[in-house]
């Protein structure tokens, strides 16, 4: 099952480099890593998308937490998230091309953001299936380059995610 | 030893400032001193010589090996030996690089060691300068913790945290790696009162309902069983345990690291489990109803990676002050973070009483019928009477120090040790050569013991450098090594499983261990047979200095009982005949 941990650590050196290694070493899964400031100065939120069971996804947040740079993980698969991931991507398109493609991205509140002699720069955001089928609708015009953020997710509703924290040993 | 400090360990001038008086080494030094290092194991080059010039005013004990292998594995083995960290120092590039295989071993048996290497200049990282090596990134699997400290005010802060995160929770290696110019720099010195490292806070004290949910179940086990593992050697909670075995009377089977941490002499305790344990453990752990595993990580040289057939009748209790060990390997049913020593203090009281008396006699019954067994011989000397005779002519009261592979579980299997941190091994990364200079650090932070070096030919030659040290420092630690002429645990795989095709496993060329101790200064002794054996080995005993005894052996002696990879703990194999 996938699974989206947000995980809060120290804005430190290599501490992106420390929480791959993890995963990597133990034969974790990963999707998607993406990293940036958080609410907090000094701190960093972490969003790492991974597959697993039950006992894989148990394995994960606890070798986490025993990252010492690590201060809170959390598995928003467990609350209401709401999750999203940008994608730009250049599609091969003359001046003939350019009304269809702007009716296709229309419905998924996608934009063009930059516009060459051969080509279109879309930029969109949204969950990830909505992107893979955004992709699949572009293949046909002939798809040059794509360049996708990975996923940054945050719980929903007032309340900071993350109450229950597990003691790192 | 001398603690002798060229300054007060806090100077202010008139005004009740701090001095901007201090280099980063000194600022060093001053730490180390502050956390009670009494010596330091190491070795010198480039970018640890501002660090070297501070340790020539002579405040702190410094082991010179020959190698940082040795360094570090002597480091190891004081931590082990009294339960301290051990501090090792190296210079960047290779001095570093050279730690990697010493850090992976404290790191598997989770040893507290503090590692300080030296970098180059702040200004030559990245550059691939001379000797320049990223020692925290190659070394991030492999460690608790690491700091590239950047700057000389952070020193005292780094070094306080590493010594507080290598020897509290689930002890491990901390690296700290200090660039020239950061040795170099001048500031103040404060060491910090208190420490507060947020994403570090380790759970020492068990939960309530999971200590009454152990209580409620033990009424029940007809069929309990303890296997106690490193972790009651690292809590010191030797006491403890007893106390709970006995007052529940429950039976005890020790892991490798876990040997010592339970008496050998003990009537509940029924040897090791696992790949060479004994039959009555391993048969306990088939057919028990509960298990309790203690500061035991259940791993593969117990449970034989075969969970399908480990344990399978009985309900998993895990005490652990890892909670990441607990459902790692095996399903658990009553799960319990915390310090095990706390743990079994608390759990013991108001334990109930097992029923179980006719299962532990019938396990008394498997251990006096089953014991390890071995061919004796008045021709050739054999391993295993080599180990029971070092037992014998020491009443066990010895540290006992070993490499990986035959002579390890020989030691393991001859020699009940009674007393927590008296077996000294390399459990879970199995590292050739770490015995020797492990000893080393044993004797240093235990001067009154006996401490034996028990190896193997290979063994001893991959860190024999360190005769060096024990002859100029004149540690007395009693070298054994079991000399078959081969690589004894892979030529017995290669016998078993592998048809008898001996492949590159013959040291029959090896040197004259008699001459090479001797050159470096050091008293040794050849041993051929029993009574050349119970001869010179007194002689070695009561020799006050170092000295090698080298026992020459049945070359094809094997170690039994064994279970197969792959095969579960029914399957065991006791002896040649059995193949």
């Amino acid at each position: 099952m996938r699974h989206i941990l947000s995980v809060l650590v120290n804005d430190q050196p290599r501490v992106l480099a420390r929480v791959a290694n993890l995963l990597g070493r133990r034969n974790f899964n990963i999707e998607s890593i993406s990293v940036g400031e958080s609410e907090e100065p000094g701190l960093s939120r972490m969003v790492i998308v991974t597959t697993g069971d039950e006992r894989t996804m148990e394995q994960v947040q606890k070798q986490l937490h025993k990252v010492i740079d690590v201060i809170k993980v959390q598995d928003l698969s467990q609350h209401s998230a709401v999750e999203r991931e940008l994608l730009l991507v250049k599609v091969g398109a003359g001046p003939a091309d350019r009304m269809e493609i702007g009716g296709i991205i229309e419905p998924f509140r996608a934009s063009v953001v930059d516009v060459g002699p051969q080509s279109l720069m879309i930029q969109a955001t949204g969950e990830r299936s909505k992107l893979d089928a955004l992709l699949e609708l572009l293949h046909p015009y002939g798809i040059k380059e794509i360049a996708r953020t990975g996923v940054t997710a945050l719980s929903r509703g007032a309340s900071k995610a993350g109450t229950a924290v597990l003691a790192g040993g | 030893m001398p603690q002798r400090l060229a300054m007060p360990v806090k100077d202010r001038n008139h005004s009740g400032q701090l001095q901007q008086d201090y280099t980063g080494s000194e600022i060093l030094l001053r730490c180390l001193i502050e956390e009670g290092v009494e010596v330091v194991f190491g070795y010198p080059g480039g970018a640890v010589l501002p660090i070297y010039d501070s340790l020539y005013q002579g405040a702190l004990k410094h082991l010179l090996a020959r190698h940082e292998q040795g360094a570090i594995h002597a480091a190891d083995g004081y931590a082990r030996a009294t339960g301290k960290p051990g501090v090792v120092i190296a210079t960047s590039g290779p001095g570093a690089t050279n730690l990697v295989t010493g850090i992976a071993n404290a790191q598997m048996d989770s040893i507290p060691l503090v590692c300080i290497t030296g970098n180059v200049p702040q200004n030559l990282i990245g550059t691939d300068a001379f000797q320049e090596a990223d020692i925290t990134g190659i070394t991030m699997p492999i460690t608790k913790h690491s700091y590239l400290v950047t700057d000389v005010q952070d020193l005292p802060r780094v070094v306080k945290e590493a010594f507080h995160i290598a020897s509290t929770g689930r002890p491990g290696p901390v690296l700290i790696d200090i660039p020239k110019d950061v040795s170099n720099a001048r500031s103040s010195y404060s060491y910090p009162d208190s420490i507060h490292i947020r994403g570090y806070q380790p759970k020492t004290d068990p939960h309530p309902l999971q200590i009454s949910r152990l209580h409620k179940i033990l009424t029940k086990a007809e069929k309990p069983l303890i296997l106690a593992g490193g972790g009651v050697v690292t809590a010191g909670a030797e006491k403890e345990l007893i106390m709970f075995a006995e007052r529940a009377n429950i039976p005890v089977t020790t892991t490798l690291m876990g040997l010592g941490g339970f008496s050998g002499q003990h009537p509940l305790w029924l040897g090791m489990p696992g790949m060479h344990g004994t039959y009555a453990a391993n048969h306990a752990l088939l057919e028990c109803d509960l298990l309790i595993g203690i500061g035991a990580r259940f791993d593969d040289r117990v449970t034989m990676g075969r969970l399908d057939k480990f344990a399978t009748k009985a309900n998993i209790v895990h005490i652990d002050i890892d909670p990441a060990e607990i459902g790692k390997n095996v399903d658990t049913y009553i799960p319990i973070v915390g310090d095990v020593k706390k743990v079994l203090s608390t759990a013991v009281a108001e334990v109930p009483r097992t029923p179980s008396d006719a299962w532990i006699e019938k396990l008394q019954k498997w251990v006096r019928e089953k014991p390890y067994t071995f061919c004796d011989s008045d021709e050739e000397l054999k391993p295993q009477w080599v180990i029971r005779h070092l037992y014998e002519s020491t009443g066990g009261d010895a540290i006992v120090t070993t490499d990986v592979g035959q002579h390890q579980m020989w030691v393991a299997q001859y020699f009940p040790f009674a007393n927590p941190r008296s077996f000294i091994t390399s459990g879970g990364l199995g590292t050739m050569g770490f015995g020797f200079p492990a000893a080393l650090g044993a004797q240093l932070g235990k001067p009154e013991a006996t401490v034996i070096s028990v190896t193997g030919d290979g063994g001893f030659q991959m860190t024999s450098q360190e005769l060096a040290v024990a002859s100029l420092a004149n540690i007395p630690v009693k070298v054994a090594v079991i000399n078959n002429r081969c690589l004894g645990m892979v030529r017995q795989w290669q016998e078993v499983f592998y048809k008898k095709r001996y492949s590159e496993v013959d040291l029959a060329d090896s040197p004259d261990f008699v001459k090479l101790a001797e050159s470096y200064g050091v008293k040794a002794w050849k041993a051929e047979n029993k009574e050349e054996a119970k001869r010179v080995w007194k002689e070695a005993l009561s020799h006050p200095g170092p000295a090698v005894v080298d026992f020459r052996v049945a070359p094809e002696e094997n170690v039994y009982p064994m279970v197969a990879p792959g095969t579960g703990l029914d399957e065991m194999i006791m002896g040649d005949e059995d193949k």
